[in-house]
């Protein structure tokens, strides 16, 4: 104790500053790889294959906003078709029936474990494979089957989960009141399950408006074309990816906002437990 | 007729035998309180009068009607049977008032404003007309409780359970409820309760029932069951509740 603090050899640099030390490295190399990228890319041949503003404009007057909105059509029938199925499948899951668990539980695990593209690979083969079968609402028709079938394996597992979690006491409380059985799963277990499984259901949601690009699969007319497959399109006639990078920013201005919902959602359901 | 006949019921959670044996009755207008231990079965033995546990052996009379009878008409039956839990069970999800009416109109099939009136006639008696709106995460333990209270008793019930209905109440909120309860048992409500307040079962009940490992050790008025009780085990459960600091001599 009675040497002074001073006096005691210090062998290289104190905790703090190799800390610092390490974290200016970083950043040197950082800014180094930075000038390498702008000063060897050929910028303006980037900038003409990815973002030439003549196609860009081409994107929009050729009908970009008319396949957003099919890409938007295409998910909202698909998530509405896959919340009915989802949660049809997850009060089978949990019957009491036998045969409705094994049913939804093989639904469950096929459609999870197969790439969704060969499902729409089926499906654009179905009308080959039966002569005369048309899927009404077509092109809608299709394509919200195709993509619901699939969302529904998915939110189904959600959506049972959502409905484990809601507490024993709950439908304990509705039963002793004298609700039957479907009355008190309707009116108390259903509305808190959703309430619980909203932020994953809303990511669903954003795997739905990605897997919608797999409609160009079934090979649909040109007016049907969502995003991915106008740009596709665009981009082939152009010979330039200009209006697929389009087509591609348009998917973010739907995913990111639900992605900052999702969030928000999160913080919100961690607030009120 | 008694209003709750219960018949030589047998209860097991796996290789637990929790019920072995119970026989009592619960006459109309009478207020019983279930004292024993923890583990005693008399949570149990209240949840099999409205079937939310099924017993293996024995009956459950209710009002004449054979509960326990796969052919009874146990929902309606339940309508009659209000129960009142540990952990009060509002539904989050619905208002206050909302809370005391979606059984109403659903299984009474009353109209909505009928409902309403009911429901806030109901509220008014526990001494919540003024929450109404209110969702149940914004009350206190104690309103919330009171609130489960109202919503069975806008269904017009024949008998009231109450499964230790203060015991997840902080001490200070416990009296609100108590009060409530007592304003029933004076208002002529056949109720069963099931607790550990023993000077509420002191005052209020008509007779207290001693259950110890599944079985009735002794029932009677407060007064011989709690001041003068005849069996051991109930000598030594009451020293414990009412001087819980003191230490037996082993």
């Amino acid at each position: 104790m009675s040497a002074p603090i001073d006096t005691v050899e210090r062998k290289g640099l104190s905790p703090r500053q190799r800390a610092q030390r390490s974290r200016w490295i970083q950043y040197a190399i950082l800014i180094a790889l930075v000038l390498v990228a702008a000063f060897t890319a050929d910028w303006a041949q980037i900038v003409s294959v990815f973002f030439k503003p003549q196609y860009i404009k081409a994107a929009f007057e050729d009908g970009l906003m008319q396949a957003l909105v099919k890409t938007l059509e295409y998910t909202a029938g698909a998530f509405v078709i896959g919340l009915l199925g989802g949660t049809l499948l997850a009060l089978m899951r949990l019957s009491s029936v036998g045969p409705y668990r094994w049913i939804a539980t093989a639904y469950i695990e096929f459609f999870r474990g197969l790439p969704a593209i060969v499902v729409f690979i089926a499906f654009s083969l179905l009308p080959l494979a039966f002569e005369g079968l048309t899927i009404p609402l077509d092109p809608y028709g299709v394509v919200w089957l195709a993509l619901g079938i699939v969302a529904a394996a998915y939110m189904a597992e959600v959506i049972r989960a959502g409905i484990q979690a809601v507490p024993k006491g709950q439908i304990e409380a509705a039963r002793s009141l004298g609700m039957p059985f479907g009355l008190a799963t309707r009116k108390i277990v259903l509305p808190q399950a959703f309430r619980i499984v909203l932020p994953p259901l809303t990511n669903d949601l954003i795997l739905l408006v990605k897997d919608s690009s797999l409609v160009f699969i079934i090979g649909t007319s040109a007016e049907a074309y969502e995003l991915t497959g106008f740009g596709r399109d665009l981009a082939n006639t152009y010979a330039n990816l200009t209006p697929l990078v389009t087509a591609g920013f348009c998917y973010l201005i739907i995913t990111l906002p639900l992605g900052i919902l999702v969030r928000r959602l999160e913080a919100k359901a961690a607030r009120a437990r | 007729m008694a209003l709750v006949e219960i018949k030589n019921l047998h209860k097991s959670f796996g290789t637990n035998h929790v019920l072995r044996g119970i026989d009592f009755t619960v006459e109309q207008r009478e207020v019983v309180c279930v004292i024993g231990p923890s583990g005693s079965g008399k949570s149990t033995l209240l949840r099999c009068v409205n079937l939310l546990e099924v017993p293996e052996e024995g009956q459950v009379i209710v009002r004449g009607e054979d509960i326990t009878d796969r052919d009874c008409h146990l929902d309606a039956a339940r309508s009659q049977i209000g129960m009142v839990f540990q952990q009060f069970n509002l539904f989050p999800h619905l208002n206050v008032l909302a809370n005391c009416t979606v059984a109403q109109t659903t299984v009474l099939k009353r109209g909505s404003a009928e409902a309403e009136k009911i429901a806030r006639a109901n509220l008014d008696r526990v001494g919540l007309n003024d929450k109404v709106l209110a969702y149940p995460m914004q009350l206190s333990g104690g309103q919330q409780q009171r609130v489960a209270i109202a919503r069975a008793l806008s269904m017009d019930p024949q008998l009231m359970l109450f499964d230790e209905p203060t015991s997840a109440l902080d001490p200070e909120l416990v009296g609100d409820v108590l009060t409530v309860m007592r304003k029933l048992a004076l208002d002529g409500m056949t109720m069963l309760v099931v607790t550990h307040e023993m000077a509420f079962a002191r005052e209020v009940a008509d007779r207290v029932v001693f259950m110890d490992a599944g079985v009735i050790v002794e029932q009677g008025p407060p007064a011989e069951v709690i001041g003068n009780p005849q069996h051991n085990r109930t000598r030594n459960f009451l020293a414990r509740v009412l001087n819980p600091t003191h230490v037996e001599p082993t």
